[in-house]
Order: structure tokens, then sequence, then C-alpha cells
């Protein structure tokens, strides 16, 4: 469906200023006025921690926009592209084994492009039976502004059949690269079956979009407390980092206390925190949240469901 | 209009003159505080598909820019709560920095700061909607709009400003005072209350609102660690606190619903406000009252100071 948010005439010309948000993409809720949720066996908290497997070509087209991660070095830009293969090399498997010693479920959002060209590494992700969540093509295939609604479309298409092909699993859930959007992304992957997509930052919990084909409901996942976020973009230390996530960690279980069920997000980058010097602060985090009394540690599909159960019969 | 223009930009501000922090008259506030605390909540709207301004461009992307909007969105569905619980847990009322279309938008948000006494001023229409390129009459029908819009909606004309997204003319202080502000948060030149000469010649009065403590600038602009913040938070209190035994002191700490709010943050904030309001002799309060207090008490000590300390020079600049 379009946008309806009408350009202004001028610079007083306030064309969307009425109640609600200026598009209607979806409705204006402020979370402490919902229904408070509950989390199976009366957890309060869920744990939603996705791990990103990605390719970033070495040939980038940088179009429509250029996702952050991918070469900035003249080609052949090995030092990127080497640095970005050692998570699925070396720090995926840190990252997992971290992940299993606290028994924390991840759903792992992929590139497609990487399980065509890394069967192994796909076949240690199904072995384990988590859940997979699509990630675009590439790196490189931004879903931006700018990009042809046809394009998109074949992208999307592409990204999905082959994912689904693949992994053999339904693929429900959605994560763009660099959480861009064209107008047109949420419609294009409502209309091939994703359920839930993790673009949109303006909530901490599941809501219902409005698109112009199938349902899709936005699920939280945080890029202010994410390993790219503090550790490439802002440069806070790593340990900082991680006490971040504990802070957030203890707050959300004391609200979810009061308030009903709320998620913590939490992404884990394995070329960024699958480094040797990093990943004992992931260790950590995934100690102190997983010793948590109330917390639950889910795929995004089984958090999704069960929020959307409640939601929707509210 | 040739190609070379002329430059007609001013060398310098002329909104105040100098006044050396330590030759100034004692300032007392209410109760005999040593320090007046104010914490100034911006309660903005961002919109997802602005105008064009061809001095500032609203977002990095194409529509729709996905991570600038949804986040400040989360502020206004998410964070705009959380802190007010911290708020009210502290017993500070906001002195509210508001694009005013907000209430078109969000009037629950207003509704709880109406509740609570809030203080509401004005921050413009929307945070995307610049002054720049506006001319002076632009400048103060987006001023009039935003004045009668929260006077409509809180019963109460707001004598406070804050250029939208800090964007300014030459006359915006100018502006704002000739349609009935007393108050500027626009000047960051000074710890304490200062007059501000402007064209009107109104008793008028720019109100300390440290950029330095603004959650934004430090977390987006400077990147520092939530716990550093709160640390800062707190230094800054002890210096001007200690201050505060010779002359009163004004402390502000601007937020930002989307960013002390989020959950790895919020604990940095609430801290620093345990630690505050743990001290006697600090006046809780808020922009206006700051403002209202000084132009009845201190304003024309201040003005007669000003005079007396540059009596010696004639103005010029060598």
């Amino acid at each position: 469906m379009a946008w309806t948010t009408p350009s202004a005439s001028g610079p007083l010309d306030y064309p969307n200023r009425h109640y609600g948000n200026d598009h209607d993409r979806y409705e204006w809720s402020m979370l402490t006025d919902r229904a408070p949720l509950t989390w199976p066996g009366g957890e309060t908290l869920a744990l939603f921690v996705v791990v990103p497997l990605q390719f970033f070509p070495l040939n980038p087209t940088g179009k429509p926009v250029k996702v952050a991660g991918n070469m900035t070095m003249p080609y052949p830009d090995l030092r990127h592209y080497t640095l970005r293969d050692y998570g699925n090399r070396v720090g995926i498997h840190r990252v997992l084994k971290a992940l299993d010693a606290s028994n924390v479920t991840p759903t792992f959002a992929v590139n497609t492009r990487l399980f065509e060209r890394e069967p192994l590494l796909r076949e240690l992700i199904a072995g384990r039976g988590n859940e997979v969540m699509g990630h675009s093509w590439s790196m490189d295939t931004a879903h931006a502004g700018g990009l042809e609604e046809s394009e998109e479309r074949e992208l999307v298409q592409r990204s999905l059949s082959r994912l689904r092909e693949l992994t053999g699993q339904p693929v429900r859930g959605w994560l763009s690269p660099g959480k861009l959007n064209s107008p047109n992304t949420p419609d294009l992957i409502a209309a091939e079956g994703i359920e839930y997509f993790c673009d949109w930052v303006n909530d901490e919990l599941p809501y219902r979009w409005n698109t112009a084909s199938g349902e899709l409901w936005s699920m939280p996942l945080a890029t202010e407390i994410s390993d790219t976020f503090t550790l490439v973009d802002n440069l806070h230390s790593e340990e900082s980092w991680a006490d971040q996530v504990c802070d957030a960690a203890d707050l959300l279980l004391a609200e979810s206390r009061e308030q009903g069920g709320r998620i913590l997000t939490l992404t884990l980058t394995p070329w960024l925190v699958g480094q040797p010097h990093r990943i004992k602060h992931v260790e950590r985090v995934l100690q102190h949240v997983s010793s948590l009394d109330g917390v639950w540690s889910a795929s995004g599909s089984e958090i999704f469901d069960a929020a959307k159960a409640q939601i929707a019969c509210a | 209009m040739t190609a070379d223009a002329a430059d007609t930009r001013k060398e310098a501000l002329d909104y105040y003159r100098p006044w050396p922090y330590d030759q100034r008259p004692k300032i007392t506030w209410p109760g005999g505080a040593k320090i007046a605390l104010w914490v100034a909540p911006n309660i903005e709207v961002y919109e997802l598909n602005p105008p064009a301004n061809a001095f500032r461009t609203p977002w990095p992307q194409p529509f729709p820019a996905v991570p600038g909007y949804s986040i400040r969105d989360y502020g206004n569905r998410v964070g705009h709560m959380r802190q007010m619980k911290v708020l009210d847990k502290y017993g500070i009322r906001g002195s509210i920095s508001l694009s005013s279309a907000l209430i078109d938008h969000h009037p629950e948000i207003i509704e709880l700061c109406k509740e609570r006494y809030w203080e509401f001023f004005s921050h413009g229409i929307y945070n995307t909607r610049y002054t720049y390129g506006l001319d002076e009459t632009q400048e103060r029908a987006l001023i009039q709009d935003s004045i009668d819009s929260i006077t409509a909606a809180t019963g109460r004309a707001p004598v406070g400003y804050l250029a939208p997204a800090l964007s300014h003319s030459e006359l915006t202080v100018d502006l704002w005072a000739e349609a009935g502000g007393t108050y500027t948060c626009d000047l960051f030149h000074d710890d304490q209350p200062t007059p501000v000469k402007l064209r009107s010649g109104k008793p008028f009065v720019s109100i300390p609102y440290s950029l330095e403590l603004n959650d934004t600038i430090a977390y987006v602009v400077n990147k520092i660690e939530p716990r550093r913040y709160g640390q800062m938070i707190k230094d800054a209190f002890d210096r001007l606190y200690a201050e505060g035994d010779e002359s009163g002191t004004v402390m502000c700490i601007p937020t930002h619903n989307y960013q002390v709010s989020t959950p790895h943050r919020l604990k940095a904030l609430e801290e620093a406000l345990e630690y505050i309001t743990g001290h006697s002799d600090v006046w809780v309060t808020t922009g206006r009252e700051i403002a209202d207090y000084y132009l009845e008490n201190h304003y024309d000590t201040a003005t007669a100071s000003i005079d007396a300390v540059n009596a010696g020079t004639d103005g010029s600049v060598a």
C-alpha cells in the first residue's frame, strides 16, 4: 500500500499534522497503554538473540546505498572481505559455544548468498535446528529508497525462495541489511510470506503493520545496544558494552514484573564479537542474563507467536 | 543579485556584553538554595516526509529514513513513560522543550505532563522544520503557531524557547521576546542566567541549558558511555553546588526520551538524580520559575553590574 504522508507545499505547510503518526502504516500506541503480556512458563523477560550470518561481496555495487560494514578500500579489499569472512569461519564457533554454555537460543539472520556459498556453515546451523530469518541476498543488497519496486520484488523473492530451499524452513522473520527499508519493503516481504520483521526500532514489543498483502508485524531488535552500534559506531569498550547489556536486562526484568512481559533483544555479530579479545564479554553477558530469575530464552518465532496470540485477542 | 552578493553575516553576536564570572552580584535562590536544578525533556516530533531545506538535510537516507525516524518514534511510544516515572520518583517537574505538533499527534503525552504541572516551552513545530531559510515574517509565524498551539492545549502561553533542532536566524531571540517570551535556551555562553540585549529593549533572560550535559550531544555526537554520562552529571553538580556557596548557580539536564530512556541508559540518569536530590539546598524547579525569579529579583541588579563593569570601555573592539 502507498504511504499516506503527503509532501508539504512550503516551510509552513503541515499536511500531516493530525492525531497519530504522520503516516498510516501502524497505529500510534504507547507501550504502557497495552494489556500486559505473559511468556510461557510464567516468565516475564523474553530473550531474543539475533546472530547475523553475513556475506560482504568483494565487488559491492554500493547501490542503492552502501550498508555499513562493506568494503572501504580500493579493490580488492582483502582487509574487510577477510575480516568479515572471519566471522563465518572462526567467530561463529566461539559465539555458538558461548550461547550453548548459557543455554541461550539464537535466531540466525542469514544472507542467502552466504548459505549458497558455504554448505559447511549451512549444515552447522541446520544441525542445531535453530530458526533462520531472511536477511536479504547479501550485505550489498540494501533495501532503500532508489531501488525499483520490480527489482526489489525479485530480490525479496530470490532471497526467500532460495533460503527456504537451502534450509527447509518456512522462514517467517526478516531483517533488512542495515535495518534500511525502501518505501516498498514491508509490502514486498509480507507478500512473500514474512510474518515479522525487525527493521523498525520504535517499540519494545511486537505490533501490527498495515500492508498491501499479508499480515506483517514489527518485532523489536534494538540498535542502540547492538554490538556493532556500541563497539564499532560508538567505539565503546567491550566491558562497557557488557555493562550496558546487563543494565538493560536488569531494568527490563524489573519493569516486566510490574508491567508485564518485556523482551531483551541482543545482536551478536560473529565477525565482531567472535574475536578472541571480545568473546569473554559475550560470555559474561549471557551468563548474567541467563542467571536472572524470570528469563525466557526463545527464538524470534516463539516470542512472536506468544506475543501475537495475546495481542491479537486483546 | 550578482554572483558575488555582499556577505552580510555579522562577525559576532551582540545579544550580551562581557561580564566576568568573578565580578557579579550574588545570586540568591528561594529558600536560600545554592543551586537551581531543572530537567528539560525534549519531547519532539520528527516528520517521515519533511520538506527539503536548502541549508540542512533532515535525514541521511531517502524516504523512508527508518533508522532515524523509528528511534525517535520509540521515544514517544516507549521512552517518555520511563523517563516520567524516574522524574516522578525524585519529585522533579519536567520543563518540556516541545515540538508543538506533538499536541496534535500524541495528545496523551501532553495530558500526562499537564497532570504533573510540568512546564511547556516552545521548541518549534517539528524538529524537521528548521529556522534556516525563513524570512522574518515566516519565522514570526512559526513562533506564533507554536505559542498558540501550546496555549490552547495547556491554558498557558509558553515563555521559553529553544529553536527547533537548534536552528537559528539572527532574529530568533528577538522574535521570541516580541511574541511574549521571557527566556531563551539558545545561548550557551554562561553558567548563570544573564540579561539578553534585544532590539525591543524588553527585559529578557538567557537561562543556562547545558549542551554538554544534553543527552543527545553526549550520546549521539560525543558517543560517550552511559555510566560516564551519569558521572558527568554528578561532577557538574558537585562543582556548581560548591560554587553556589558564593552565588547561586543553575544546572540544567536536557534529555530526549529516545536517548536517556533506553533500558541500558536510564540507570545513569536515575543514579545522578538520586545523588543530586539527596542534597539539601537544591531548588528543584523549572526553567520558567528560574526566569521569573531572576527577572523579578536579579535582572535589574545584573544589568547595572554589566553596565558598571563595562563602564571603563566604550564598547568598541580594538
